[in-house]
C-alpha cells in the first residue's frame, strides 16, 4: 500500500515535470518570432512619432476613417498609446470616426505581429483574423457614432 | 513516412521562425548606419518591452504548464470545442477580456488549446476581447466620454463572436477548396 502510494506520489512528480518541460520546450520553439516582434515594435517606438502619425490625415472622414484603419493596423503598442494618440488626433479636428477606426485597429488588427501569428498559428487564421479585424475596425466605428447619435 | 512529414514540417516552421528574427536583426545593422542614434533608441526600448512583459511571459509558461498538467484534449473540446456551444463563446470572451499583456506572448498558449482540440473561431474571439483593458478603461473615459466607452465594449465582445464565427466559415471554406484541389 506504501510502495503504491509511493509511485503515484513520483508519477504524478514525474507528470508535472513533463507538463512544464513540455510547456518551456513550446514556447521556445516561438521565442525567436517573439524577439524579433520585440525588435520592430523597438524600432517603431524610436522611429515613428506622434506628429509624423497625426500629419497623415486629410480632413475628409471617408479616407481618413481607412486610414485610421490603416495606421491602426500598421502601428502596434501599448494601447494607451493609442488613446493619447486618438486623443491627440480629435484636438487636431480629425473626424471621430476615423480616431475610432484607428483604436480599435490599434488593439485588433496586427501587421507587426502577423509573422509571429502565422508562424504560430498558421497562415490561413492569422490572414483571415487579421483580413476581418481590419473591416470590423471601420464597421464597429460607425456603429458606434450610429448608436451615439441617437442616444445622445 | 508520417515522422519524417512531421519533422520536415517542424524544421520548415523553425527555418521561417529565425529567418524572421534575422531579418529584424540586419533590419537593425543596416538602420544603424543609417540613424545610430535612433537606432540605439530602438533597442533600448526593446529591452524595456522585455522587462515590461516578463512577468506576462513566466505567467504565460506557467498556465501552459499547468493546462498540460490538467487539461485534457477531452476536457478542452469540451469547453472550447466543437461541441462547446454557446458556453465556448462566453469563455472565450471572459478569458480574452482577463488576459494581460502582449497578444504574441499568448500564441503559444493558444497553439497548444488548440492541438488539445480548441476551435480557431474560439482563438479568434478570445484574441479579439483582449482588445476590451479594463484597467485602461479610465484612460479611454478621459479621452473619449463614458458614453463611447460603453457602447464600444458592447459592440466589441458582440463582434469577436461575429468575427470568430466567420472566420470558422471563412476557413472551412478555404479547407474545403484545398481538398477538391487536391
Amino acid at each position: 500500500m506504501k510502495i503504491d502510494n509511493e509511485s503515484k506520489k513520483e508519477s504524478k512528480g514525474k507528470k508535472i515535470v513533463t507538463s512544464f518541460s513540455k510547456a518551456i520546450k513550446s514556447f521556445c520553439s516561438v521565442l525567436p518570432v517573439i524577439i524579433g516582434i520585440i525588435l520592430l515594435l523597438g524600432l517603431f517606438k524610436s522611429y515613428i512619432s506622434h506628429q509624423m502619425i497625426t500629419s497623415v490625415f486629410t480632413g475628409e472622414i471617408f479616407k481618413d476613417t481607412i486610414l485610421g484603419s490603416t495606421l491602426g493596423s500598421i502601428l502596434a503598442g501599448n494601447p494607451l498609446t493609442s488613446y493619447i494618440i486618438g486623443g491627440e488626433l480629435l484636438k487636431e479636428g480629425v473626424s471621430p470616426l476615423a480616431v475610432t477606426a484607428f483604436i480599435v485597429a490599434w488593439v485588433t488588427v496586427g501587421i507587426v505581429q502577423l509573422p509571429a501569428e502565422a508562424a504560430v498559428l498558421g497562415k490561413k487564421f492569422a490572414i483571415t483574423r487579421n483580413l476581418l479585424s481590419f473591416l470590423f475596425s471601420m464597421i464597429l466605428a460607425i456603429m458606434t457614432f450610429a448608436t451615439l447619435r441617437v442616444i445622445i | 513516412m508520417n515522422i519524417d512529414k512531421k519533422n520536415a514540417k517542424n524544421s520548415k516552421t523553425m527555418y521561417y521562425r529565425f529567418s524572421f528574427l534575422i531579418f529584424v536583426i540586419i533590419l537593425y545593422v543596416a538602420l544603424f548606419f543609417v540613424n545610430t542614434e535612433k537606432t540605439y533608441d530602438a533597442v533600448n526600448a526593446s529591452v524595456d518591452i522585455i522587462i515590461q512583459i516578463l512577468p506576462v511571459l513566466i505567467l504565460v509558461i506557467l498556465i501552459m504548464g499547468v493546462s498540460n498538467y490538467f487539461l485534457k484534449p477531452k476536457t478542452v473540446s469540451k469547453y472550447l470545442g466543437a461541441e462547446s456551444g454557446v458556453k465556448g463563446w462566453v469563455i472565450a470572451v471572459f478569458l480574452g477580456i482577463l488576459s494581460h499583456g502582449s497578444i504574441y506572448v499568448w500564441y503559444p498558449l493558444l497553439k497548444d488549446l488548440h492541438n488539445h482540440g480548441m476551435r480557431f473561431g474560439l482563438i479568434a474571439t478570445f484574441l479579439y476581447n483582449r482588445a476590451v483593458k479594463i484597467p485602461f478603461i479610465p484612460v479611454m473615459i478621459y479621452y473619449f466620454g463614458v458614453a463611447f466607452v460603453v457602447v464600444l465594449t458592447v459592440y466589441m465582445i458582440i463582434i469577436s463572436v461575429v468575427e470568430g464565427k466567420l472566420l470558422e466559415m471563412i476557413l472551412y471554406l478555404l479547407d474545403r477548396r484545398d481538398i477538391s484541389n487536391v
